[in-house]
């Protein structure tokens, strides 16, 4: 049993012991070049303070992004889509067999169509 | 004739309905009980698994002392005992359920145990996992639609069992609903082929089937029907109402349960029609029903704000991945050419990311469990902060997250890598659709990571800890198999994969297993 076989995906190919060696090389490449970076920064000093426009910085607890405002923007941009597609999520199970009735017809119709 | 195929479905039954008489002894008792059947039923999965893989197809006839007497001499060749046909496509099967099982009864033990009517909880447990091995292992048509239904009732109780103020019922009649129609109209279709052919026997029907005009009813209501059952698009409103209301441990069963349905689809397209059906046709309709599920899925889920419903949307996304895998198997099935050039990397890719589905989404059902088990909530907006107190289950939420967007070394990479290298050359429009939909999965779980884990310790859960040791190890366990199955996906793809896509395809040796008794 050859436990580092690569998977040939008949155009490809993947080995995870390869790429977790390559991932682990690029790791300490990076820490490296992150070594070798400013050596005056110090933990506990005003350097680590976040610059707020020199605004007070508020309690950690209120500056909490919920779940709810990520991708505001995404949603919005595609509010097109959106309100299109969200609409047909009625809750309504009349709906969920109306839709199900609908794709037999339209299958049948292909299958007919293109037999 | 071993016997690990009946105590398959016997154990379970047996477990499902003594389950109340060991509850009326004692709580600990009842707990054993549940653990001690979960154990024989997942050691008799995996011996039957290990004697398919070993030495072939297995066919078992109920009430014959040898499966050579399948076919009894006075039936006129037709077989009409209860058989199992298990190939490599059901031991598949068969070891996916297992596994889901072993996790989901172990983290129950736990997540229940504050909980009242649990003898009810895990009888019904029981008597789905038995639905689900039936459904997956059955040769008949018929049988097929009893274990449907055995599977469909339990599942439907059990979404509604924790009533969460009438959310869950509603849940649950809404999967009993569309079961039940789904059930009936899979009826209709077995009807009409038994009308034509005499014989509820898969293999049997497969021998003799003509494509005739009530053959094509057939195949559309059962293959729409099963559709509906796994929950694709645009059938899959039920799914985000059931599997949000459900208790997270029986939401991850619903999921093997769809799988079950999934496979379902398969065995009729590959080995009861095979190419006596317009299988480009089918082959498409298939594939766009993926298309649907993997892109509406997604970005439905986008938006969500209960991380259950969101977790459900992903569900009907992923669906979509071995939909298109296996269609594209299906469209290919009349070109041999195409079949070796990609056609069956394609269903080797559909088939393996069924199992690395059910264990990534089934960790995630049990992640989202075990959150609310802890804070009481599912929605996303309350909750924040538990990286401080849950680093388990954030260290497996980071697991599952990375396998169900695709990233490597993780399972889910593997197999969806399999689907656009081969689905490219079939058609590059539809990788580069899956592409798109497994960057916007993983826009969607930093969402979920950032919302349940990130940032300051909030005042409301500064009391919250890490879950019990129990839900620990069954979701530690799925973790587990999703790191190894990403780091040996070549081991899991020779010894179970490929065989199983194998045996679908070879379709006149699925009809000699049975047939060649006579």
């Amino acid at each position: 049993m050859d436990f580092t076989a690569t998977l040939f995906t008949g155009t490809g190919f993947w080995n995870p012991i390869i790429w977790i060696l390559a991932f682990v090389i690029t790791s300490i490449v990076a820490y490296l070049i992150w070594r070798s970076g400013v050596s005056t920064y110090q933990k506990g000093t005003e350097q680590v303070k976040p610059y707020l426009s020199g605004n007070a910085e508020p309690e950690k607890s209120a500056v909490h992004i919920g779940g709810g405002n990520l991708y505001w923007g995404f949603t919005e941009g595609l509010k097109g889509y959106y309100s299109r597609l969200v609409p047909l999520h009625t809750g309504d199970l009349n709906d969920y067999m109306l839709w199900y009735f609908g794709v037999i017809i339209a299958v049948f119709a292909l299958v007919v169509i293109f037999l | 004739m071993s016997q690990y195929a009946a105590l398959l479905l016997a154990i379970p039954l047996l477990a499902a309905f003594a389950m109340p008489l060991t509850g009326l002894i004692g709580k600990r008792i009842r707990n054993s009980w549940a653990i001690i059947a979960m154990l024989a039923t997942v050691t008799a999965a995996l011996l039957l698994v290990w004697e398919v893989l070993t030495q072939g197809t297995i066919v078992y006839a109920f009430g014959a002392f040898d499966s050579a007497q399948a076919i009894p001499f006075d039936s006129g060749g037709v077989p009409i005992r209860i058989l199992f046909v298990i190939d490599a496509m059901s031991a598949f099967m068969i070891l996916t359920a297992a596994i889901m099982m072993f996790a989901a009864t172990l983290y129950s033990i736990s997540s229940e145990s504050e909980q009242t009517g649990q003898d009810g909880y895990y009888a019904l447990l029981f008597l789905l996992m038995a639905g689900i091995f039936g459904m997956v292992s059955t040769g008949d048509l018929f049988n097929f639609f009893v274990f449907l239904e055995i599977n469909s009732l339990a599942g439907a109780a059990l979404a509604a069992y924790r009533i969460k103020g009438g959310v869950a019922v509603e849940g649950g009649l809404k999967y009993a609903f569309i079961s039940t129609v789904a059930g009936l109209f899979f009826l209709i279709a077995v009807g009409m082929l038994y009308g034509q052919y005499n014989s509820l026997n898969i293999a049997y029907i497969a021998s003799v089937i003509d494509f005739t005009g009530l053959s094509l009813v057939a195949v559309v209501l059962m293959i729409v029907s099963l559709a509906m059952k796994s929950g694709s698009v645009p059938m899959h409103f039920w799914t985000p109402d059931t599997y949000s209301s459900a208790p997270s441990s029986i939401t991850a069963l619903l999921i093997v349960s769809s799988m079950a349905s999934l496979y379902a689809i398969f065995r009729i397209a590959f080995s009861l029609f095979g190419l006596t059906m317009n299988v480009v046709t089918i082959g498409w309709v298939i594939i766009i029903l993926g298309i649907l599920s993997m892109f509406i899925g997604v970005s439905m889920a986008l938006p969500q704000k209960d991380v259950k419903r969101l977790m459900a949307y992903h569900s009907v996304s992923q669906i979509g991945y071995m939909l298109v895998g296996l269609g594209v198997g299906v469209a290919v099935l009349g070109d041999a050419q195409m079949l070796a050039q990609f056609g069956v990397v394609a269903m080797e890719g559909g088939i393996f990311h069924i199992i690395n589905y059910a264990l990534y989404k089934g960790l995630l059902f049990l992640i989202a469990g075990a959150v609310i088990y802890r804070c009481g909530t599912a929605n996303l907006n309350d909750l924040g902060g538990l990286g401080h107190s849950m680093k388990w289950t954030m260290g497996f939420f980071i697991i599952a997250a990375l396998a169900i967007a695709g990233i490597p070394p993780f399972n889910g990479f593997a197999s969806k890598l399999m689907i656009y290298e081969s689905v490219f050359i079939f058609n590059p429009f539809i990788a580069v659709i899956a592409m798109v939909v497994s960057i916007m999965t993983l826009a969607s779980f930093v969402k979920v990571f950032h919302s349940m884990f990130m940032g300051p310790k909030l005042p409301q859960y500064e009391t919250v800890k890490e879950v019990p040791m129990p839900m620990l190890i069954g979701m530690g366990l799925l973790a587990v198999l999703i790191i190894l199955f990403g780091l040996f996906p070549d081991l899991v793809v020779n010894t179970l994969v490929e065989p199983a896509a194998l045996a679908l395809l070879d379709r006149s040796g699925y009809i000699a297993s049975v047939m060649g008794g006579i």
